[in-house]
């Protein structure tokens, strides 16, 4: 080999190394729109109609964890236009820069918004400047009605006790009792069941938190974060510590397959995380402009409210409310009234130090060490 | 165009800077590169030998050497999360910062011990049951009909044309409490209830076992097959009983074949995730499940990358320890 073919060879290699970054940094924008969104959480129509009415290409991906989108947005160049991560993680994500601001003179329906769901948002964006909400939800218990009546006639419904009361949980131990594999969804809760504040970030508190789910951890049967849904709806377990949507889909899977399992959801009388996930634009993402027109898109009423009457979350939209299934919208358990949405609480924005505390206590939880 | 400038790339390095490439080539993946780049070749039949070194180079190498400095990085809130080494900061400096509390942090928290040991264990549990589910079938297929082996290796390896996650996924279907396997042990009456088995260790050793019983197989089905068997016909003659004679000359024989296979399904094991994490309980804590909490939960590259170093040392101490054997395998045939 000549030393001019070396040199052929290792041009090749930089131009294949650099590759990546050169096709990113492509100046005019084509039809297409690259969306990163959590499994199951859209219309089935709503990318065909967009698709249809603007012309754009959308290529749809999915995830199931924050915790992934969150490493891929960290490393950068996900080749994502729109993501929608929670909204306790995106605070840390806009802390680092992740995010560009909204051009809000491209998004006419806006003002569609509910001011009082932007007004919690805003804690976690300042001045809504960088995301809009997608879905809300609350993190509660689902249940099994006749399993629970029969193990426990006067069963607590409607309180935390039921997850937290060592001798109530303990009842229902034999017909299967779950929870979120999520430090950040229980700990809290247990907070707020002990009366304890939620966002304190000591590890005072959180040390009495991990004692209360210690007490009941002999009678739970798995952490896990998705498996309950099917659970749930075939029988195998009784009573979940999960997210609305999750048991609202667990009963409908429940209802198409007659299996004689009713499933019910109940936003605990104590308080209970309320969660938002949001759709933000990456700094780096390469179709900005189609990115806010699929996010005025979203913001139409119509367009929003068909993916509620779907994934049974409410959406933060007010102008919607009044297209989303009535046997939805008048639902307590989804779309809370005023007194009940006083008592629900969004999740606080840990600091690193208080996260590592966290993971390390559920750790001990789940595995005594 | 100079004598010099035909030299191999290797060489020319080399001939630089003696004091620094004497104390780099000590370290051993470099001195692999420099050996590499020593052997650069001129001609096209040395180029294709070259190949696996640039392949290592590339997608071993380099990702260990980011790994590896980014262990020595401190944790922020940024993109990427974590800070640079280098900092050019002070006019005419440059300043190398190295965090090793990452490592020290590992020590401070029996977390990390008790999840490497626990991995060890699991992962050696696995290997040993592999060996003796896999030396049987080895030793069938390489003493069955040369006309069979062919398809018997095929259907070993047949396995591997569906996704492993898939297969994986296929285990929960059986072990579930209403999967295949609870489902017909009660439609038989042999049991009442449904028999535990999903997010148990029990079910992550039915996958590890599953999934690398394959790599257990081949290399002890190639030692065995190239075996003489006259060997133990002249056993056989002296009066050797066919135990006996498996024993003494089959199976050390065989022993370079073990200690692959061995390898193959210890290492892979020791960091597997996906397995665990699907088939075993919230008490399963293997390594692999300590460094996605780290690196996904508490977001600490840092940490997760120390994590990833310190298990690559628990390899590599393991893959000198099965050299030795190996070759002391060898030396006594």
């Amino acid at each position: 080999m000549t030393f001019h073919a070396r040199r052929l060879m290792l041009s090749g290699l930089t131009a294949l190394l650099l590759g990546t970054g050169a096709l990113t940094a492509r100046a005019e924008e084509e039809k297409v729109l690259n969306i990163y969104n959590w499994s199951d959480y859209i219309a089935e129509d709503t990318i065909a109609n967009f698709e249809k009415a603007t012309g754009i290409k959308v290529r749809y991906d999915v995830f199931d964890s924050n915790e992934v989108l969150e490493a891929k947005l960290l490393a950068g160049n996900t080749g994502y236009d729109l993501v929608v991560p929670s909204a306790s993680f995106v605070a840390r994500q806009i802390q680092a820069g992740i995010f560009q601001p909204l051009d809000k003179s491209k998004l006419p329906n806006y003002k569609n918004l509910d001011p009082s769901i932007m007004k919690i948002l805003a804690g976690y964006d300042a001045g809504n400047a960088h995301v809009v909400p997608w879905m809300w939800g609350t993190t509660g218990i689902g249940y099994n009605v006749k399993k629970i009546k029969e193990r426990m006639p006067d069963a607590p419904i409607g309180s935390w006790d039921m997850a937290f009361k060592p001798e109530i949980v303990a009842k229902f131990k034999d017909c299967g009792v779950t929870m979120l594999d999520a430090s950040a969804e229980i700990f809290p809760s247990a907070l707020r069941y002990l009366g304890l504040p939620t966002d304190s970030q000591t590890a005072e508190n959180l040390a009495k938190a991990e004692t209360l789910v210690m007490s009941v951890r002999p009678s739970v049967k798995y952490f896990h974060s998705s498996q309950y849904i099917n659970d749930l709806a075939n029988g195998e377990v009784c009573m979940v510590v999960g997210w609305s949507g999750d048991v609202f889909q667990a009963r409908n899977r429940a209802a198409e397959a007659k299996n004689g399992n009713e499933i019910a959801y109940f936003i605990p009388k104590e308080g209970a995380l309320m969660w938002f996930d949001t759709m933000g634009i990456p700094k780096d993402a390469a179709h900005v402009e189609n990115a806010h027109k699929f996010l005025d898109y979203i913001l139409e009423a119509k367009v929003i409210a068909a993916v509620t009457n779907l994934v049974q979350y409410p959406n933060g939209n007010a102008a919607a409310t009044e297209f989303v299934d009535e046997a939805i919208r008048t639902d307590k358990s989804v779309y809370p009234d005023e007194a009940t949405k006083a008592k629900l609480f969004p999740n606080a924005v840990n600091t690193p130090a208080y996260d590592r505390l966290t993971t390390r206590a559920w750790t001990r939880i789940k595995t005594n060490q | 165009m100079s004598r010099g400038s035909q030299l191999p790339l290797g060489d020319r390095l080399a001939a630089g800077p003696r004091g620094l490439t004497s104390t780099l080539a000590q370290l051993p993946p470099l001195r692999l590169l420099l050996n590499a780049l020593a052997r650069l070749p001129l001609s096209g039949h040395h180029a294709v030998i070259g190949l696996p070194y640039l392949w290592l180079g590339l997608f071993f190498l380099v990702p260990f050497v980011i790994v590896l400095k980014i262990s020595f990085a401190d944790q922020l809130i940024a993109q990427p999360p974590y800070s640079s080494l280098v900092d050019l900061a002070t006019e005419g400096y440059i300043s190398l910062k190295l965090n090793i509390g990452n490592y020290t942090f590992l020590g401070s928290d029996p977390l990390y011990f008790n999840a490497y040991l626990k991995s060890v264990e699991i992962a050696f549990c696995s290997a040993l049951i592999c060996l003796v589910i896999g030396y049987p079938m080895a030793y069938a297929m390489a003493r069955s009909d040369p006309a069979w082996r062919g398809v018997l290796l095929m259907l070993v390896v047949l396995p591997f044309w569906t996704s492993f996650l898939l297969r994986v996924y296929a285990w929960i279907g059986l072990l579930n409490n209403n999967g295949i396997i609870n489902n017909v042990l009660i439609g038989l009456g042999l049991i009442q209830e449904p028999i535990v088995m999903m997010r148990t260790n029990f079910a992550v050793y039915v996958g590890i076992v599953y999934s690398y019983l394959p790599f257990m197989i081949l290399p002890l089905y190639s030692t065995l097959e190239k075996m003489d068997l006259t060997l133990l016909e002249a056993a056989e003659d002296l009066g050797c009983r066919p135990l006996k004679a498996f024993f003494t000359i089959t199976l050390p024989l065989s022993m370079p074949g073990v200690i692959a296979g061995f390898s193959l399904v210890f290492i892979p094991a020791l960091g597997e995730f996906v397995i665990p994490d699907l088939l075993g309980g919230t008490e399963t804590l293997m390594i692999g499940k300590v460094l996605w909490d780290e690196f996904f939960s508490n977001r600490a590259w840092p940490i997760a990358s120390a994590v990833a170093i310190a298990m690559l040392s628990l390899v590599v101490v393991i893959m000198a320890v099965q050299k030795m054997l190996a070759k002391h395998a060898e030396a006594s045939q």
